[in-house]
């Protein structure tokens, strides 16, 4: 087959500028729908990362809550009712609240979320999270999420470099006993973790009585199902109960379905599908309009229309391949830019590689079947 | 005698246009060419000389009367009959109509690409030698716009005759080109067609080239005179003899 004529990949070649034209086109489409897909899913990830990182099987949450960003409380006595079922091996209740953080150096401040529970209990399977549960016993000593954003200040850094850190939340005095990371999400720009008491003191208003978030861990060996059914026997209306998989896909439903994110990332990598299509129509339409008088002699010869649709149809599919490879490589790039600049969980997955392929696919075939029908302007009557 | 003709053209008449604007080009065409004949066909611009070198090509359906090239009724045969005769004839047109894209040797391959039965290195092989006989064997790996004009036409030659058809269709094929290399591009065609046995069919207004037909068509206002009447029954030339 080496001497086999390539002509789709010798026409397009032949036009060296207008092939690097369409190649940047399409790279810019693959970035566009990359970063698109790419930033909804980080945000979905971010979302849910803090609930994909608890320790435990089953869920108990008021039915009012939609968020973690809106959550509501409820009384403690529905998770010491959970606990007198068989087959419970542990119950421990979760406090989450808003503190206004003061950047010890500016002095300004930004708010980020608390979390607190039961320094005793491993509620967290976070790195850092564990090796200082100890420390936040101590009043008033709280752990800081290092992947915060930026303003909160250089937390991280003068911890690690064994400093003391101490500043104000919400008008109290506190010291950071260590570093844990989740990283920022819609429903926080930073995190603490402290003890459920510390909580209160740095709240006033909260009672232990009223908690956030129900956690509950089944003996090993047992069905969580089975927990779950006899929980909704037992517990009345005003709570829900949740496996831990359906508290993540709870929290992400909502992000999906009653904000608009899905819809602009979803929007926006629709203009990247349209904008890639009309440049390889142009390209592809331009480059059949210029060698029409050669397609024309070569249905003279005796070539099928079909012989010069398929020419079209492999340019398409060479501009598809070629056009992805550097918008892909442009994109690992881009991506390490925004970890790197917004805490943001971006990261390439085959998943997303294969998606955005088959869309370049499609993009291209789409765009060759239309400048097809330029074709049967060859008439091959006309060219003598 | 007893050769049955390549093209048969019997009572053939074609129409432009239609209703109101319908305009007659051809009226009542009758010829006969035979195996191995030269045929020059002139004429003033207009007289449909071209309309007949599409119709003998395939290139547009036949409307009225009977016509047969290499055996195959063109009246109301479908698109893909029109496509196989096709590949058994040779285009010379005016302006040569070289793939850019390709070299001078692709693009005599290109019209054995269409045959596959011919393997791809014997195709290689015989467009190298076909460039080599039209006298361009150095330059089989240029582009079109790097050679001449003449050179060109040499390579539409090659692309051509290269699949041995066997009828040759050119119209006009040294209009572009300056008298000697004009010359030399007609020559260069009969003496192929006589090694290979086809028939050629050429339309010029060039009258230093006539010398070389065995048979002269005139074109006249979409009717054809035959100049020298008594050789349309003859058959002069037999590629065997």
């Amino acid at each position: 087959m080496l001497l086999a004529i390539p002509l789709a990949w010798l026409q397009l070649a032949r036009e060296k500028v207008r092939l690097f034209v369409a190649l940047a086109g399409i790279g810019f489409a693959v970035i566009l729908m990359m970063m698109q897909l790419g930033f909804q899913e980080a945000l979905f990830t971010a979302a849910v990362n803090f609930h994909v990182n608890l320790n435990t099987d089953i869920v108990l949450i008021n039915p009012q809550s939609t968020t973690l960003f809106a959550i509501k409380n409820f009384s403690r006595r529905r998770l010491y009712q959970a606990a007198g079922i068989d087959g419970v091996e542990s119950v421990t209740p979760l406090y989450l609240d808003f503190g206004i953080w003061r950047n010890p150096d500016t002095r300004s401040t930004r708010q980020l979320m608390i979390i607190g529970f039961d320094p005793s209990q491993k509620v967290f399977t976070l790195p850092g999270v564990e090796d200082h549960l100890e420390d936040i016993k101590l009043p008033d000593v709280v752990l800081f999420d290092e992947n915060s954003r930026p303003e909160y200040g250089p937390i991280a850094e003068k911890f690690k470099a064994g400093q003391t850190v101490t500043t104000e939340v919400s008008g109290r005095r506190i010291t950071v006993g260590g570093l844990f990371q989740l990283g920022a999400s819609f429903s926080a720009d930073g995190n603490l973790i402290t003890s459920d008491v510390n909580l209160i003191r740095m709240i006033p208003n909260r009672t232990l009585g009223l908690i956030d978030i129900g956690l509950i861990n089944v003996k090993p060996g047992v069905d969580v199902s089975a927990v779950m059914s006899e929980l909704q026997k037992i517990l009345p209306d005003d709570v829900l109960i949740l496996s831990k998989q359906g508290f993540v896909r709870f929290e992400r439903n909502y992000w999906e379905t009653s904000t608009t994110i899905g819809f602009i990332f979803t929007l926006g990598t629709m203009m990247g599908f349209i904008v890639g299509m009309v440049i390889v129509y142009q390209i592809l339409y331009t480059d059949v309009s210029d060698h029409l008088a050669e397609y024309a002699t070569l249905k003279a010869m005796g070539y099928k229309s079909r012989f010069l649709y398929s020419v079209v149809l492999q340019e398409a599919f060479i501009l598809a391949v070629l056009g992805f490879i550097p918008g892909f490589a442009l994109c690992l790039g881009l991506y390490k830019l925004v970890r790197d600049g917004t805490a943001l969980p971006m990261f390439m997955t085959p998943d997303r590689v294969t998606t955005v392929f088959i869309l370049t696919l499609i993009m291209c075939i789409v765009s060759g079947v239309i400048a097809m029908r330029r074709v049967q302007a060859a008439d091959p009557a006309d060219i003598f | 005698m007893g050769t049955s003709p390549v093209i048969a053209i019997n009572h053939v008449s074609h129409f432009f246009g239609r209703g109101r604007l319908r305009k007659q080009i051809l009226f009542e065409i009758c010829a006969n060419i035979y195996p191995g004949e030269v045929v020059i066909m002139s004429g003033p611009s207009g007289s449909g000389k071209t309309t007949l070198l599409t119709l003998i090509g395939a290139l547009r359906s036949t409307q009225s009367g009977s016509l047969c090239v290499l055996n195959q009724q063109l009246k109301g045969a479908s698109t893909n009959d029109l496509v196989q005769v096709r590949r058994y004839i040779g285009y010379i047109f005016q302006a040569h109509n070289l793939l850019h894209s390709l070299t001078a040797r692709q693009n005599v391959q290109m019209s054995l690409d269409l045959h596959t039965e011919i393997d791809r290195k014997v195709a290689y092989q015989r467009s190298i030698d076909m460039l080599t006989e039209v006298g361009l064997a150095e330059w089989a790996d240029y582009y079109p716009p790097e050679l001449s004009g003449g050179q060109k036409q040499r390579v539409a030659i090659a692309r051509a005759l290269v699949s041995r058809p066997k009828i040759v269709l050119a119209d006009e094929p040294t209009a572009s080109l300056d008298k000697q290399s004009g010359r030399d591009v007609v020559e260069l065609m009969q003496q192929l067609a006589k090694q290979q046995g086809c028939t050629i069919l050429m339309v010029t207004h060039d009258n230093r080239v006539l010398d070389v037909a065995d048979r002269l068509f005139h074109m006249e206002d979409g009717r054809l005179h035959t100049q020298n009447p008594e050789t349309m029954i003859m058959t002069r030339h037999h590629p065997s003899s």
